[in-house]
């Protein structure tokens, strides 16, 4: 009886709670996003312009793990099989967290290519392998010499240009 | 040292090529984190602790990757990739490789 009550609690915890964290969350990146806007993170190996000052290597990643409540759900699933549709916002928040910490940790480049994302299981040693997910994502990120900023010449180069919108050196959230 | 993950580096000629060099390194995750994990793991989310140890992990690998690389003779490693696998249960192992060039 005590276990039963134990199980409809987790169930419930992570009902609740998992739901306002993911809300929490997209919010969160939906905000950031909204800063990366013209700087894109594409798949293409050549940059748009050869007038480049610098490129740096920019990496992103984060380990992201789902709720008791979507764990229980999609173990449902895994008997009948079809898509997993309860995992789906996990990785897209995985992907996405990724490629902000990636532009985020090169916030003066102007544009990232060659961009790569991978995943990975991190087991957690109970047979539940899918529970818990790395996503990194990592791409050369490219400063262009016109109009662009290096991160310490940034007040320099915006007083030379005023009409360019001010560049944010470190966001985190 | 340039790190870019293609084949040139832009806005440079590169010189020599080295040859690929490769740094990894395998980490453990604690106990203590261990259990915290397993406390978000009702509530779902980020999860702090091992974000913080894989990034360690491959700062570390990068940073062997790059050592190898300056006794070469080189100054920045192109084609930059990066890999994880789990060796054990709790253990993941972090590989970064590229090929090391002048430019």
């Amino acid at each position: 009886m005590f276990e039963l009550f134990f199980f409809i609690m987790l169930l419930l915890l992570g009902f609740i709670i998992g739901k306002s964290k993911e809300r929490k969350h997209y919010r969160s990146i939906g905000i950031r996003e909204e800063t990366f806007l013209g700087k894109p993170a594409i798949t293409a190996r050549v940059p748009s312009s050869e007038n480049i000052a610098h490129a740096d290597l920019a990496i992103g990643s984060v380990v992201v793990s789902i709720d008791y409540f979507k764990r229980f759900l999609s173990s449902w699933r895994m008997i009948f099989g079809g898509e997993l549709k309860a995992y789906s916002p996990l990785l897209d928040r995985g992907k996405r967290e990724a490629l902000l910490r990636m532009k985020e940790s090169v916030p003066g480049a102007d544009e990232y290519i060659n961009c790569r994302m991978e995943t990975s299981t991190i087991s957690s040693g109970k047979g539940k392998a899918m529970g818990t997910v790395e996503v990194i994502a990592y791409s050369t990120a490219i400063t262009y010499a016109d109009g662009a900023t290096q991160p310490g010449q940034a007040t320099l180069e915006q007083l030379a240009a005023p009409e360019e919108p001010p560049r944010v050196p470190g966001l985190d959230g | 040292m340039i790190l870019t993950n293609i084949e040139t580096i832009p806005g440079e000629t590169i010189q020599e090529h080295y040859g690929l060099v490769q740094g990894s390194t395998i980490r453990a995750k604690h106990f203590g984190r261990d259990l915290m994990a397993g406390f978000k793991n009702i509530v779902g989310g980020e999860l702090k602790g091992y974000t913080e140890l894989l990034q360690e992990s491959r700062n570390q690998a990068l940073e062997r990757m790059c050592r190898q690389a300056e006794e070469l003779g080189a100054n920045a490693v192109i084609n930059v990739r990066i890999a994880t696998s789990s060796v054990a249960a709790g253990a993941a192992e972090i590989l970064a490789y590229g090929t090391a060039v002048r430019v």
